[in-house]
């Protein structure tokens, strides 16, 4: 990502109050991650420290300092989905994919991460693809995901 | 013209809706059907729910499929739809939907979401055009006199909290101040919020201007988890819409009141569910919690007079508004007026949204609403009021529900999430994930929570393996306290409430396997 595209970015949203979130969120939606030669241009901008701008892309688990998978493939933890065999799904998911949370699969096509609700608890085991929100999912459907995202690349 | 009415909220798009919307398209030539995407009515077990309407009714089809199309067209040009897959007939008088007290979610799913003229036909608008006739004193009146409370958990007076905001004017006439709403729905067990921003968002936007001209705000932000893209998309195009036709903006109906909306994402932190972790997320900051006083309500978005509500608080004001304080105040028990918007999850038969007054019991819900387990196996343990709320035994499942019932049980009713498991749940691993949570999700201002969570699980291994469980019970329940008594927020400070529950309740969990 190139030093202006990122000026060009904290250039559009530095007005508004309280910026630095919109400009990570506009970084990551283009680049995937936020680059670090990102921080310490978005901390001169801002007149911030490159310590705060770090500690905020620290601290929220969406940031990414690195790129990962062309999807990213989010399944849910919390209760509601543990109430309906969502470990399960989760271990099935860690050993067909052979990957731990956080990984991203040898052709670069799949970051597995978990994640703590989805709001669909009603219709639980749920898991997030991208920005698609799959219910209902046992380990044939979690393959059948899988399948499809790998196709459709 | 048939109307077809195909939902796009998340849950109905999360199982096929989107493709039967296509499949419907396709397959339209022949007969004449127009497509209204509209919102879920919150059934969530029937959904993808198709409605049809028909000579003046509307007829639903739960669980449809892309498959069903051709059948549900044939069914469109004959008149007969009974013998339908998956007929319901009219939804309304559905013994799920019949005995609600539908408030908050009397509008969800009937219209499409973004259409402002079918938002005023359901009485859209009319609790702002009220309000724009108010003094600012007589719509914080309105609200305190409804008895409402903040939805959010917490269940603070929202009257109250208005009025420290609108009073903050006493000594500084001037000072910029602010609508925030807490749309960080991160309770596991809980989607009110993101069923109120998907299907009826406009009522949020309406409560926000409310709320604005109570107060004396002409700024609102809505502070929406990222895990809810779809509810993302749906607000701003609702409130460029809104805009548009004037309820926000410079001139508000012709008010010469102005009120400025804009909706934030956050970047999955719990912990920015917490009122001042989210004002700290909103300013650009770490998610840190801050020490109150001073109260956001005088100190709040970047130092200035903030309401905080919840999305549910927001869009109860505008039924408040439209309908009267006393309307409001007829529902409900003792101290807690009003509707609570119950979301049956987990482990259940018929997950879904249940608006009823304040008063019924976890029993009726889960056993008349949700009829038992979705497995089959008898129900064991029903956490009530998300990651930070108690499991409750068969014992207490009569326990009338309204804030301060659950208060003497040490339990709370929180947002209204509830989420049930059935007897293969295993409590002390509820208890571990509990901690565990907590530990992945502090934001690590106050020690005992940062510290306790991480201590907690390891003590909770330890116990679970038999390493001197006795003692080792000991030093967790020693834990719970200091968590309880030491952290700065309700995150460390009732991680304990799952946790002494599991341990109080299913003891026998706790032993060696």
């Amino acid at each position: 990502m190139s030093t202006e595209t990122i000026e060009a970015i904290v250039d559009r949203l530095s007005h508004k109050e309280g910026p630095l979130l919109p400009i990570l969120h506009a970084i990551q939606a283009q680049q995937g991650f936020i680059p670090s030669d990102a921080v310490g241009l978005i901390g001169k901008k801002l007149n911030l420290s490159r310590a705060e701008v770090h500690g905020v892309v620290s601290f929220y688990h969406d940031f990414k300092t690195e790129s990962g998978g062309v999807n990213t493939v989010q399944i849910c933890r919390a209760e509601a989905c543990q109430s309906v065999g969502s470990e399960l799904l989760e271990e099935h998911a860690k050993a067909s994919l052979k990957l731990d949370w956080g990984e991203t699969s040898d052709d670069g096509q799949i970051t597995l991460e978990p994640v703590y609700c989805l709001g669909n608890c009603a219709c639980s085991p749920s898991v997030r693809i991208n920005d698609d929100i799959y219910a209902k999912v046992d380990a044939a459907r979690f393959d059948e995901l899988v399948t499809q995202i790998r196709k459709n690349n | 013209m048939t109307k077809i009415y195909i939902p796009q909220d998340t849950v109905s798009c999360a199982l096929g809706a989107d493709a039967i919307a296509v499949a419907l398209a396709d397959a339209n030539k022949s007969v004449d059907v127009e497509i209204v995407r509209n919102g879920s009515r919150g059934l969530f077990w029937l959904e993808p729910l198709v409605e049809v309407e028909h000579n003046g009714k509307r007829i639903a089809i739960g669980e449809f499929s892309g498959s069903d199309v051709t059948s549900l067209l044939d069914a469109v040009s004959t008149g007969k739809f009974e013998s339908l897959k998956g007929y319901l007939g009219d939804i309304e008088q559905h013994d799920y939907m019949r005995d609600q007290d539908r408030l908050t979610f009397a509008r969800a799913g009937i219209a499409d979401p973004l259409c402002i003229d079918s938002y005023r036909a359901l009485n859209g608008f009319k609790g702002l055009e009220r309000a724009l006739a108010l003094s600012p004193q007589a719509i914080v009146d309105e609200v305190r006199e409804a008895g409402l409370r903040g939805r959010g958990g917490a269940a603070f007076p929202t009257g109250i909290k208005w009025q420290t905001v609108l009073d903050t004017s006493l000594e500084a006439p001037e000072i910029q101040k602010y609508i925030v709403c807490n749309a960080d729905e991160g309770d596991s067990g809980t989607f009110a919020d993101r069923l109120v921003m998907e299907a009826d968002p406009y009522q949020l936007i309406e409560g926000m201007v409310i709320a604005g001209l109570a107060v004396g705000a002409t700024r609102g932000y809505i502070y929406l988890r990222s895990e809810y893209p779809k509810a993302h998309r749906l607000l701003d195009a609702a409130i460029e819409r809104a805009e548009q036709a004037n309820y926000l903006g410079a001139d508000i109906l012709g008010s010469g009141k102005c009120f400025d909306l804009e909706v934030r994402l956050g970047a999955g932190a719990y912990i920015c569910g917490e009122e001042t972790s989210l004002l700290n997320s909103l300013e650009g900051k770490r998610g840190v919690v801050r020490a109150k006083p001073p109260l956001p309500a005088i100190e709040g978005f970047l130092g200035k007079p903030t309401v905080v509500n919840n999305v549910l608080t927001l869009a109860a004001v505008s039924s408040i508004l439209c309908d009267g304080a006393d309307a409001y105040k007829n529902f409900g028990m003792g101290r807690s007026r009003g509707t609570l918007a119950f979301q049956l999850a987990g482990n259940i038969k018929r997950g879904g949204l249940v608006e009823l007054a304040f008063g019924t019991t976890l029993r009726e819900l889960v056993e008349g609403y949700g009829g038992g387990t979705h497995s089959g196996k008898p129900m064991r343990a029903i956490q009530v009021g998300g990651p930070l709320g108690a499991y409750l035994p068969e014992s207490q499942w009569d326990t009338p529900l309204d804030y301060e019932s659950f208060a003497a049980i040490k339990a709370m009713v929180g947002h209204g999430g509830i989420v049930v498991f059935d007897d293969t749940v295993d409590m002390s691993k509820q208890a571990r994930f509990a901690m565990e949570f907590c530990a992945v999700e502090s934001c690590g201002k106050c020690t005992p929570c940062r510290i306790g969570s991480v201590r907690g699980v390891e003590v909770i291994d330890k116990i679970r393996t038999g390493t001197e469980p006795d003692n080792n019970m000991v030093l967790l329940k020693d834990l719970c306290d200091t968590m309880e008594f030491g952290s700065l927020c309700a995150m460390g400070g009732m991680t304990p409430f799952p946790v002494r529950s599991a341990i109080e309740h299913f003891a026998d969990d706790f032993s060696k396997k």
